[in-house]
């Protein structure tokens, strides 16, 4: 953790502006009630009072920009001020994934192979997100690389849940929904490549989007899986989401996949929605999705949302998915696969990390000795499993496998949005587990991305939107609400109907109260 | 199981550049096994199951062959471990094919 | 550490009298594109070092490769002038290997769909003879970073302390063209090598779509070398030469290897697959570091780029675009020149076949376009030590050193001259002409009064002259171009002398 300046100013966080929508602030910084300085002073404060310490806080952020947050929304009130046009998040705050480069921060990606690493660049995202006058905060944790659910794969040690600070946040992308989830930012960006931001986002009771693959430049973006990640929005609100989401989206000509196609309209969409009329969307409830391994609060969570879906007008068919049975361990092999050779690039040579350079080794030993002490478990799990998935003697049992399972979800969720608009899941089996509870068990962690990793596999949208608690230990639950690829805004319309539908009941509290850990430090 | 040994294990993490310990060996090799186990399931599907590598859907994606600007050399060699004469310093390389 | 030299002691006739040789070349060629294969950094050798890098070729985090369309088209011409078929969907593949030469520890390549296949050269051979050389592949890759080696007894890669490097050359776009094996071609595999790599360097010189500089290294070539028994069917144990840096060396890699091969497996050796370097010196190969056995290249397709299906349309322009085979375009130039077979071999060997014609289509006659070249101007050129496409003079420049000749502004003596002023770096032939105060006296009263003054200045040839011995006439003439210090047209200072005497 690397604080660039130190509390910026004394007295109590106001409250008020770090429990507001994205929307809501952007309308009063834009209407002058009040300044974008004062907006992210707020939200300073707030991850002052409770982000540290890293050992027992919600430790969202590696490293945090107060002094450039600072000059970033003094330049938006400026041109506020000036009376021009501005884009509607500016002077918004937001935190940044640190698996994003950015020139005036360091990225980690959460490894100690790049503690320290600089870039001499700006991620696409990154860069659009300045043009359009947000202000970045800081770099938020994550899973090594963004490899886990829970981000205690962080070598700079775990996010903590704000509804409960001894469970785990989610993960890859844990830092952020934690950042959105705790008032320390309204928005975040993270990574999805099997559910990073998905399952962060059910767990804390945030909006996680998904967007369809190709449709959010990847420039920039430290790859995992080149061929499932992809970048999207972190909110409080499905409008909010939409909003950060237009402003991220559309083709670069520095990712070679990005796609041609425009921006589907999810603003319009999450406006539609939250007029609350779903009359004639055909909703699809995955049979597929529930059974061994659920919490019963969190199925029962998800049944009460479809009720309500089919009370705004949705005509609720079941379907079934049998592929999807494949999509864990495709991913597992897809993933690691891609990971093995995208992660060779940390040598020692150019940039990061280096051990072992005594004169007496050669590079090669210098490689293994940099990669042994740069890397931690998982990553070095995956890296042999991806290793293994690519090998002559394996490639067609495994790797060449997993890309004919590939074939079998895509061709399953083809036939379900012939009958579906969308499709729904809970977002994730089971509410947020305690930290340490699955770390040393790869294989049911694995598991927290059961529903989210079709969706990966196939390159379709899909977003979770906070789905009430969980009966059996009142935490946050999401549903999931899939869409054809190029047709996010199917999923935000009919998010941001659920979410205006069950406003101030079911949802309860969008901020957890931090008050008692602000005053015990 | 699926066949996985220690040794597989060391061959692999020699392939991608890992000095494991034997300690770790131990654990990744029992964790790999039985991860590579599970996701051996995709065996079970069809040969003639045509493979998806990548999910977009669009073809000929080409850059003009013009010329950008290139980084500052010195911004790029002061982020390098070491470097000498304009140029990044590594250990003595052995042959190829190590 | 130094490398034992294994001697090759049979002859290529010694080694075919046993063994029928299988050859397969695999020739990488750098384009010559503006930027590199899959960044905007400029494609330029001998650059300042790490000045051409960027986050891409730089293989830096989040960094994302973007194909370059000029390659792509370069690719599918060169396939198309060795008359392979194209791929109606190709796609990269990511080759796996840790080297610090290259920056994010695999190579963007083609594996299982190259974009052309399936095609064939038919090669000159000295004897006027072709060899059909067949084509497996020829796929898109992308070449790596340069490494200079420090300390050690040798400066080179055994022994070095440490490594500097520069990534200046990681990302220059290459293409491998690979050939399927050569076989049957017995003692004449050595002249099939050199014949093909040749024939090879030519076409793509002729397409304009590398330098080919084998000395520069934008163009290298691996040679697998086998023997298989007389009688037998199965190829043999293959060896890979690789650092054959001419097209000399290539002939020699073959018939060292060949020799080596035939003496090893005729003592009851056996061969081990293996790459080996060559040394120009010695005309030797020498056993590299042994490659690991479980070496795994773990090819996959590349996710960050999404295929390649040129389209029929763009396919035939490129074809319809392809120039003449250099072979076939010098079949046409020696008929339409009316050069003999030594002719034309004496221009090629010389450098001089494009420049003759370049000069021809500057306006020139082929004759004195050929004449220049191959006389005045190679003196030159072997004066000063250089080859004759080096030469400062540029073929517009001698046609119109050869037009003014034709016009009569120049005599051939005043043209040399004229000559000499451009490769001096004096500027065009006119502006010589005019800075050396060069022309031909053409004012004929100053002709007529220094032929009389000549004839005054010797009377005694005069008389002889009158007494009609024009023979003498040259001394007049020798005189008056003396006096003019050679500016004047010598036929017509002959003409007045006789008039004068008359
Ligand atoms: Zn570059």
């Amino acid at each position: 953790m690397s604080w660039d300046t130190q509390r910026s100013g004394a007295g109590p966080v106001d409250s008020e502006l770090v429990s507001l929508d994205a929307a809501e602030l952007a309308r009063r910084i834009h209407a002058r009630e009040v300044s974008s300085v004062e907006v992210t002073r707020a939200h300073l404060e707030r991850i002052e009072a409770v982000d540290g310490p890293a050992e027992s806080g919600v430790h969202a952020f590696l490293h945090l920009d107060a002094d450039g947050a600072l000059a970033a929304a003094g330049a938006a009130d400026r041109a506020i001020a000036d009376g021009g046009p501005v884009s509607p998040l500016a002077g918004v705050p937001i935190a940044l994934k640190d698996n994003l480069t950015t020139t005036d921060m360091p990225t980690t990606c959460a490894s100690r192979i790049l503690e320290g690493w600089r870039p001499p660049y700006d991620a696409t995202v990154v860069t659009r997100l300045r043009a359009a006058g947000l202000v970045p905060l800081g770099k938020t944790n994550l899973d090594e690389f963004a490899m886990g659910s829970s981000t205690e794969n962080s070598a700079f040690g775990p996010s903590r849940n704000p509804w409960d600070l001894t469970r785990i946040p989610g993960g890859s992308g844990g830092g952020s929904s934690s950042a959105v989830a705790a008032g320390e930012s309204p928005l975040a960006l993270g990574s999805d490549t099997g559910g990073s931001i998905r399952q962060p986002g059910a767990v804390t009771g945030t909006v996680g989007v998904k967007p369809t693959y190709g449709t959010v430049s990847r420039y920039g973006l430290v790859a995992f899986s080149s061929s499932l990640d992809q970048i999207g929005p972190c909110a409080r609100s499905v409008l909010d989401a939409a909003l950060l989401h237009e402003v991220i989206g559309g083709k670069d000509a520095n990712d070679q996949t990005s796609v041609s196609a425009p921006l589907p309209p999810v603003v319009e969409a999450a406006q539609a929605g939250a007029r609350g009329d779903l009359a004639g969307v055909r909703v699809g409830v995955v049979s597929e999705f529930s059974g061994e391994g659920y919490h019963s609060g969190v199925l029962a969570a998800f049944t009460d949302a479809v009720r309500v879906l089919g009370e705004l007008g949705a005509d609720v068919v079941e379907v079934s998915c049998p592929s999807f049975a494949y999509a864990l361990p495709a991913y597992y092999l897809i993933a690691p696969s891609e990971a093995s050779s995208n992660l060779a690039r940390f040598d020692a040579m150019r940039y990061g990390l280096r051990v072992g350079d005594d004169g007496e080794h050669a590079a090669d030993e210098v490689m293994s000795l940099t990669r042994e002490a740069g890397f931690g478990a998982e990553v070095k799990r995956r890296i042999m499993i991806g290793t293994h998935a690519l090998s002559a003697g394996s490639y067609d049992a495994l790797y060449g496998k997993a890309q004919k399972a590939r074939t079998l979800i895509v061709r399953d969720f083809t036939a379900a949005f012939e009958t579906c608009d969308v499709l729904v899941s809970p977002t994730t089996p089971t509410t947020a587990f305690a930290i340490g509870e699955r770390s040393d068990d790869p294989l049911a962690m694995y598991l927290a991305d059961l529903c989210t990793i079709p969706s990966n596999l196939a390159g379709n949208a899909a977003l979770s939107v906070p789905c009430g608690r969980s009966a059996d230990d009142g935490l946050p639950v999401g549903l999931q609400v899939m869409a054809p690829a190029l047709a996010d805004d199917r999923a935000y319309r009919v998010a941001a109907a659920y979410e205006a539908a069950t406003a101030g009941s079911a949802a309860g509290p969008r901020i957890p109260e931090l008050r008692a850990l602000e005053t015990s430090r | 199981m699926s066949d996985i040994t220690r040794d597989d294990v060391a061959h692999l993490a020699r392939l991608a550049r890992l000095a494991v310990s034997d300690a770790e060996l131990d654990m990744f090799s029992a964790q790999i096994d039985a991860i590579v186990d599970t996701v051996s399931k995709v065996g079970e599907i069809p040969d003639d199951v045509p493979p998806t590598a990548q999910v977009v859907p669009q073809t000929n994606v080409v850059r003009p062959d013009t010329v950008e600007p290139s980084l500052p050399r010195d911004v790029v060699l002061a982020a390098a471990p070491a470097a000498e004469e304009g140029r990044f310093r590594v250990p003595r390389i052995l042959g190829e094919g190590a | 550490m130094t490398a034992t030299v294994e001697s090759a002691p049979y002859t290529v006739e010694e080694v075919c009298e046993h063994f029928d040789p299988v050859m397969g070349l695999e020739v990488h060629v750098e384009l010559n594109t503006d930027t590199k294969m899959f960044c905007g950094c400029a494609n330029a050798f001998g650059a300042e070092p790490n000045t051409n890098i960027c986050p891409v070729c730089l293989g830096l985090p989040g960094a994302l490769p973007r194909v370059n369309g000029t390659a792509v088209e370069s690719a599918i011409t060169i396939g198309l002038a060795l008359n392979c078929q194209v791929r109606e969907r190709s796609g990269f593949a990511r080759k796996n290997y840790f080297y610090p030469d290259m920056p994010k520890n695999f190579q963007i390549s083609q594996y299982e769909d190259p974009i052309v296949f399936d095609g064939y050269l038919d090669v000159p051979l000295d004897d006027g003879g072709t060899w059909r050389v067949e084509i497996e592949r020829a796929h898109m890759e992308e070449d790596t970073g340069k490494s200079l080696h420090i300390g050690g007894a040798t400066g080179r890669i055994h022994g070095a302390d440490y490594s500097l490097l520069d990534y200046n050359r990681a990302g220059v776009p290459l293409i491998e063209i690979v050939t399927k094996p050569i076989v049957g071609a017995g003692v004449r595999a050595p002249e099939v090598a050199r014949a093909y790599v040749t024939a090879l360097r030519d076409v793509l010189r002729g397409l304009a779509v590398s330098d080919v500089r084998m000395d520069q290294g934008s163009m290298r070539c691996d040679a697998n070398v086998s023997l298989k028994p007389k009688g037998t069917e199965e190829f043999g144990t293959r060896t890979e030469t690789k650092n054959v840096n001419s097209l000399r060396s290539v002939e020699r890699a073959v018939r060292y290897e060949m020799g080596r091969h035939a003496g090893v497996l005729l003592s009851g050796g056996t061969i081990r697959q293996e790459t080996r370097h060559f040394d120009e010196q010695s005309g030797t190969t020498s056993a590299g570091r042994p490659k690991e056995t479980f070496a795994d290249y773990r090819f996959f397709p590349e996710p960050d780029l999404p295929p390649l299906e040129p389209s029929r349309d763009w396919v035939e322009s490129l074809r319809a675009g392809l120039p003449e085979r250099p072979w076939e375009r010098r079949a046409r130039i020696q008929t339409e020149w009316g050069l003999s077979d030594e002719e034309l071999r004496d221009l090629v060997n010389a450098e001089a076949l494009d420049l003759v014609a370049d000069t021809v289509d500057a306006g020139a006659p082929p004759e004195a376009a050929r004449s220049w070249w191959v006389s005045y101007l190679a003196q030159q050129a072997n004066t000063a030590g250089v080859t004759l496409p080096e030469l400062a003079i540029t073929p517009v420049q001698v046609a119109r050193v050869v037009a003014l000749v034709g016009e009569g502004t120049l005599t051939n003596k005043l043209a040399r001259q004229v000559v000499d002023g451009v490769l001096a770096g004096e500027g065009e032939p006119d502006e010589v002409v005019s800075g050396r105060g060069l022309a031909v006296v053409s004012d004929e009263s100053a002709l007529t009064t220094a032929v009389d003054e000549a004839l005054a200045a010797q009377p005694d040839i005069a008389e002889k002259i009158r007494a009609g011995k024009t023979k003498a006439a040259g001394a007049i003439v020798g005189a008056v171009m003396k006096a003019t210090r050679g500016q004047a047209d010598a036929a017509r200072v002959q003409e007045l002398v006789l008039e004068r005497c008359r």
